[in-house]
């Protein structure tokens, strides 16, 4: 019979170095999944991996792509980190990002086209507004009627999609685009697009502000009391509330602050890689910030390299799709693998894992673990 | 030993594909979705074998699946053109902005726009006239509706869907005077969820013939369950519904992408061009008829598809009356291209609004 229990000496040797050995092992079953399809694994592995960092024809381009593409999923994966930490579960940034692009979105056309200063950051204020106002929906539910916030925010995701439709063909539809669905293109009008800020680099004002997340939110998770109380509640919420943690206060920050990071992603997003609302504008980041976020190990740092690491898998992941003809399905599961190594190799850094044949039966204790 | 076996075919498949022998082209697509859609995607990967097959070793096939309509369909293309890519297919309208921005900065890549109208100097666009196969198919549920309510399950509110929907009620029309439409819009191309639910909508509302311009095969599965009939959309889908299953307008773009191919191997491909084609050159094909349609009124749709073949038939002509009544097409008079690719209104007798 198979046994987990806790390690009672961890090693911080092993603890740093899980990540690697998941990577490793990720590499090797991968290229198996490879070789199975008749593709060349090392060829495969190197173009996810080498060739977006450091192949000449590809790097120049696909460099500054992989810190455009991790910005939003670093700065949704941190907000998001706060509540998991708290066992306050937002599913729904994907939500909050539409909300945050649509409602920064708005202001944006509704000043177009006036050239001013304040236009940015207005709609940098919109869109965390639009981010808080659908988180604070399941924060505000949760607290009163005690609602599921896993099933409210989620929901609210394909109320937002419905909305960000609507917008789309309706009242934030361009009116010189001939009827077809999609905003005036927010990128080409300076007041209010967020451009490179050194060319060729991929650096914008919203991977600044993603790094600058990193280590506030760092120092605060580390020095502050409410990062203290929100690790506390996590960890011993019985204890945290004889000490006289406001949980409800808990859950509106873990939220406001998951909604706001998200909605802000959302609007340095539409106004630099993707220009317009249209109905396709979000791609999933919402949801794929879950995953960088617990492969982060929900801490500020860990996200940063997270966010890096799968943004490298989706890049290099399509390279070798069109290089060697794997199906998209394919790099999927090679993304899974990703984050079943990682979670597995963290848990056997923790935990334990016993054989133990025949003799269980006749120990109740260990049944019930 | 064992070890040494698998190391050994590992290396034998480094060295196998390193030695790939080099064509003279290389030729880029990228799909919306996946090309196992058995629809739109599919046909464009018809299209895609046709040109691996009409040039053998010449010319080399790539293809990226899944691509959103958003900043990754700039990367991806980039990123294609950096490999080495001399010409790319972008087969979905949203790529337009993408393929514009892309084309600019890879001035020597030839690139093809599906349904879109911007070009440039190194950018082309091609699209089908559907709306002939929906002259023909409207014709086949107008006579084969018995409740005399037809559901059309649309997609977006975009010119190319809201041609369809008016050139399918114009045949309808006319093959049955009595005959009514309603439109469920559903904003997505492919959602098979959100495709079954609006299809049993329909049905529940009494009618007996769907018409689709969405991409996957749900409603020709849920048509099938519920004993009423359908169409495959840009591929034949007779497979999800044998009973259902009435006709299909099938996409046919090989013939248009190996001429392309063949004019950029040749030298003569020009940017700037924008292809609309129908029934006459292949580009729109209606599939096999089903026995369930009665022989005379097979007899007709055929007449009506050579018809437009030949160009003796337009689907769009007068005397026809826009939705609120007023006078569109005089007697006789023949819809103008200008009018058609920028259609946002209902023709009279349709019931209901675009949504604006």
């Amino acid at each position: 019979m198979l046994k987990i229990e806790p390690r009672k000496n961890r090693s911080n040797f092993l603890e740093v170095s899980a990540p690697v050995i998941a990577v490793i092992l990720t590499m090797i079953f991968g290229g198996f999944l490879f070789l199975s399809m008749g593709k060349n694994p090392f060829e495969a592995i190197k173009l996810i991996f080498w060739d977006p960092i450091m192949s000449p024809t590809f790097s120049e381009y696909s460099r500054p792509q992989l810190v455009i593409k991790a910005a939003p999923l670093i700065l949704i994966a941190l907000g998001l980190s706060f509540g998991f930490r708290a066992n306050i579960w937002n599913i729904g940034a994907e939500g909050q990002y539409i909300m945050g692009a649509l409602f920064s979105g708005s202001i944006g056309l509704a000043l177009y086209p006036l050239d001013a200063w304040f236009i940015f950051p207005l709609m940098i204020l919109g869109g965390i507004i639009g981010g808080i106002f659908w988180a604070m929906i399941p924060a505000i539910l949760k607290i009163k009627f005690n609602t599921n916030e896993i099933l409210v925010s989620l929901m609210l995701v394909y109320v937002a999609e419905q909305i960000l439709a609507l917008a789309s063909v309706g009242f934030l539809r361009n009116p010189e685009g001939l009827g077809f669905p999609g905003s005036r293109d927010l990128s080409k009008y300076p007041s209010a697009s967020n451009p490179e800020l050194i060319a060729n680099s991929g650096i914008h004002v919203g991977v600044i502000c993603s790094f600058i997340a990193v280590v506030f939110l760092t120092y605060f998770l580390t020095y502050h009391r409410l990062g203290f109380q929100i690790k506390l509640i996590g960890q011993a919420p019985k204890a945290a509330k004889f000490s006289g943690v406001n949980v409800n206060y808990i859950i509106i920050f873990c939220l406001g602050l998951s909604g706001g990071l998200a909605g802000i992603a959302g609007m340095f997003e539409l106004t630099g890689p993707a220009g317009l609302i249209n109905i396709d504008f979000n791609v999933g980041y919402g949801f794929t910030a879950i995953i960088v976020a617990f492969l982060g190990r929900l801490h500020p740092i860990g996200i940063l390299f997270a966010g890096l690491l799968m943004s490298l898998t989706y890049v290099g992941g399509e390279l070798a799709q069109f290089m060697l003809s794997i199906p998209a399905a394919a790099i999927q599961v090679f993304q899974g693998m990703l984050l079943f190594f990682l979670l597995s190799t963290d848990l056997l850094v923790s935990y334990k894992v016993s054989f133990n044949l025949g003799t269980n039966n006749s120990n109740p204790k260990s049944k019930s673990e | 030993m064992k070890i040494i076996k698998i190391c050994s075919i590992i290396l034998s498949t480094f060295f196998v594909s390193s030695f790939a022998i080099a064509s003279d082209m290389k030729v880029g697509f990228i799909y919306i979705g996946p090309p196992g859609d058995h629809g739109w995607n599919y046909q464009h990967d018809v299209g895609r074998k046709a040109v691996d097959d009409a040039f053998g070793g010449k010319v080399e096939t790539v293809f990226q699946e899944n691509v959103p309509e958003s900043a990754d369909a700039e990367r991806v293309m980039t990123q294609m053109a950096l490999s080495g890519t001399d010409m790319i297919f972008a087969t979905s309208f949203g790529y337009m902005d993408p393929v514009i921005n892309v084309a600019k900065k890879f001035p020597n890549v030839k690139f093809e726009h599906a349904t879109g109208y911007k070009t440039a100097d190194n950018v082309s666009t091609y699209s089908a006239r559907f709306y002939e196969g929906r002259s023909v198919i409207g014709h086949v549920a107008g006579k084969m509706t018995k409740s005399n309510t037809i559901g059309y399950v649309a997609s977006f509110p975009i010119p190319e869907v809201i041609r369809g929907i008016n050139s399918a009620y114009l045949a309808a029309k006319a093959a049955n005077p009595n005959v009514e439409f309603k439109v469920i819009w559903i904003f997505t191309w492919y959602d098979p969820a959100k495709e079954a639910d609006a299809a049993k909508t329909l049905i529940q509302q009494g009618a007996d013939v769907i018409m689709q311009h969405v991409d996957s095969s749900a409603i020709m599965t849920v048509a099938e369950e519920e004993g009423v009939y359908a169409f495959g959309q840009a591929s034949d889908m007779s497979e999800f519904g044998q009973n259902a299953h009435l006709t299909a307008i099938i996409n046919g773009w090989a013939p248009y992408y190996v001429k392309r191919v063949q004019q950029a191997m040749d030298g003569t491909w020009k940017g700037g061009e924008q292809t609309f084609d129908g029934i006459g050159a292949g580009m729109v094909i209606i599939g096999k008829m089903s026995d369930k349609i009665p022989a005379n009124v097979r007899k007709e749709a055929q007449a009506i598809a050579d018809g437009i073949a030949s160009g003796k038939i337009h689907p769009f002509t007068g005397p026809v009356n826009k939705q609120d009544g007023s006078p569109w097409l005089a007697d006789g008079e023949e819809a103008d291209i200008g009018t058609l690719l920028g259609m946002n209104f209902y023709v009279e007798g349709i019931e209901g609004d675009i949504p604006q």
